[in-house]
């Protein structure tokens, strides 16, 4: 497996205005660029996965960032380097 | 590009089912710090280890972080205490060294106040059982084995003799925290070098200078894919079900274990493939075997169900990592898995059943707690039959047993955290004492000649 730069921020909890707009924001202020973002809302529980490259990001800053902000809005919010998936799922 | 439901998956099994890394556990060489002076020898191996150890457990943490996965241990294994302290003659100096060591690093335990006397003892190896209760009542951190047995040499009935009486006065040593010192003490038939689960890791005189070695856990996972996938389907469903789930959770272990192994510049050892459980709810071996269609786990059928399960978990596991070792297999500790102490409380599961599981599995009669009043000799006897058991099957078996003073049948003993609670066990009441007496050596058997 290559060294990858990318990371999946999984966001669960109920549904609220402004999830993917307070999310971004954090995002972009720790200069991590989004790739790729899916989102449904099931029953009023809200379900966003999102691909960033975080090769210009401080991970642990944005890290704790990402779980403040979950936090403050009661979200579980987690950011975790992509090559954690590809090893369970990938061969 | 990985899909949403892989995603969620993962997660998922992380969140909810407690998918974790156990332990990264760093070997270390110590031969170098062998001194015949008691000052410099500690000196030696203080400086050894703190230097080799420094960024442990802070890359750690910083895996943990960054791949969203807790890894519950950082922990050191090191070589053999009675060969790094022959030279000086008391071992205890290196255990308390070792100790300091693991403070000072920041590691939860620190293995390899061991003994390797499978075919004799030495001068250090005696030393070193006798100085069990002192080393294990004085230190905090520092875990203990001795291997007593192996396919190849037979059993030394004198260590095991030994190793009975030294459990006892630890357990009186330790008595006023229900012998906990008994619970960082496993006597081992064919150990492995490269264990990296407490209390049994050493770095075996075998290894390298120093080798990450990482334990993966995740019964909770098993569990839920069989009640998702394999629900009162055949067992070949069942197998195959284990086999998908163990490749995953390996998988893991093998990119930690490779990540830590290149963030601190030492050499990746193994992945030990073992289903470690915990005391908490859903984290459970035993659960496994219940979900697999027994009532309580103990009742018959569980060998049968342990041994598919220990084999399901090999198979998809040893495709997952580029090397396999340590115990690699599900273990059974009584008091660190919710439904053992539950099937042990409520009379299922007994030390004769337990004892036929070990054959099966990795590991043997773990965190047993059984009366106080057990005599050193039948402590000795329940060694040698486990001893045996590991030896006519090539595998690894070993007794983790805690006498706890002043407790019988009926009582119950906490040890906290991981190490969970333990209902007290039955022991038989009929002596050995004459076959321990004995002494001397039984010969390997007809299968270890092999060339």
């Amino acid at each position: 497996m290559e060294k990858k730069n990318t990371a999946v921020v999984t966001v669960v909890g109920n549904d609220t205005v402004g999830i993917i707009a307070r999310v971004s924001a954090v995002l972009s202020e720790h200069e991590a660029n989004i790739l790729d973002i899916s989102q449904t809302v099931l029953s009023g529980m809200f379900n966003m996965i999102m691909i960033v490259d975080i090769s210009l990001s401080a991970f642990a800053q944005l890290s704790d960032s990402l779980v403040a902000l979950g936090n403050e809005m009661g979200l579980q919010i987690r950011i975790q380097r992509s090559e954690i998936f590809d090893a369970m799922h990938r061969i | 590009m990985i899909n949403t439901s892989e995603i969620l998956q993962t997660v998922r099994m992380i969140n909810e089912e407690k998918l974790d890394i156990r332990t990264i556990t760093m070997g270390i060489s110590l031969y170098e710090c062998a001194h015949p002076d008691k000052k410099t020898l500690y000196s030696n191996v203080y400086d050894r280890i703190t230097r080799q150890a420094e960024h442990l457990v802070k890359t750690g943490e910083d895996l943990e972080r960054e791949f969203g996965i807790p890894i519950v241990n950082k922990r050191i294994s090191v070589t053999p205490a009675s060969l790094v302290a022959a030279a000086c003659g008391d071992p205890v100096v290196v255990a308390r060294a070792m100790d300091a060591a693991a403070k000072e690093t920041g590691v939860n335990y620190i293995g390899g106040y061991t003994a390797l006397v499978q075919k004799g003892m030495t001068k250090s190896d005696r030393a070193l059982i006798a100085s069990l209760p002192e080393a294990l009542s004085t230190t905090e951190r520092v875990c203990s084995s001795v291997n007593v047995a192996s396919t190849r040499a037979g059993i030394d009935m004198d260590a095991v003799r030994l190793c009975g009486e030294a459990i006892k006065d630890i357990a009186e040593a330790t008595k006023d925290t229900d012998a906990s010192g008994c619970m960082k003490l496993v006597v081992f038939a064919n150990a492995v070098e490269d264990n990296p689960f407490m209390a049994g890791a050493f770095h075996g005189p075998g290894e390298g200078d120093c080798c990450i070695n990482v334990g993966i856990s995740g019964p909770g996972v098993v569990k839920r894919a069989l009640e998702i996938s394999a629900k009162d389907q055949p067992f070949d469903v069942v197998a195959e079900t284990i086999k998908r789930t163990a490749f995953k959770i390996t998988r893991v272990g093998q990119l930690i274990a490779r990540e830590a192994s290149s963030r601190l510049g030492v050499p990746f050892g193994i992945v030990d493939l073992s289903l470690a459980p915990t005391p908490a709810m859903g984290d459970s071996v035993a659960h496994i075997l219940e979900e697999m269609g027994l009532e309580v786990c103990g009742c018959h059928g569980t060998t049968a169900a342990l041994a598919l399960l220990n084999d399901a978990v090999k198979k998809g596991g040893v495709m997952a990592s580029s090397h396999v070792g340590g115990l690699s297999g599900a273990f059974i500790p009584v008091s660190e898995d919710i439904g053992m102490i539950n099937a042990a409380a409520c009379g299922a599961l007994s030390l004769e059943k337990l004892e036929a599981m070990t054959c099966v599995c990795s590991v043997g009669l773990d965190m047993i707690a059984v009366p106080g009043n057990t005599p050193a000799s039948t402590i000795a006897a329940i060694i040698a039959d486990e001893a045996a058991i590991g030896m006519v099957n090539h595998k690894t078996t070993a007794v983790r047993i805690i006498p706890a003073p002043g407790k019988d049948v009926g009582d119950e003993v906490e040890f906290g955290g991981l190490f969970g609670r333990a209902p007290i066990m039955r022991v038989s009441p009929y002596s050995a004492e004459k076959f321990i007496a004995r002494g001397g050596r039984i010969p390997a058997p007809l299968q270890s000649l092999k060339n």
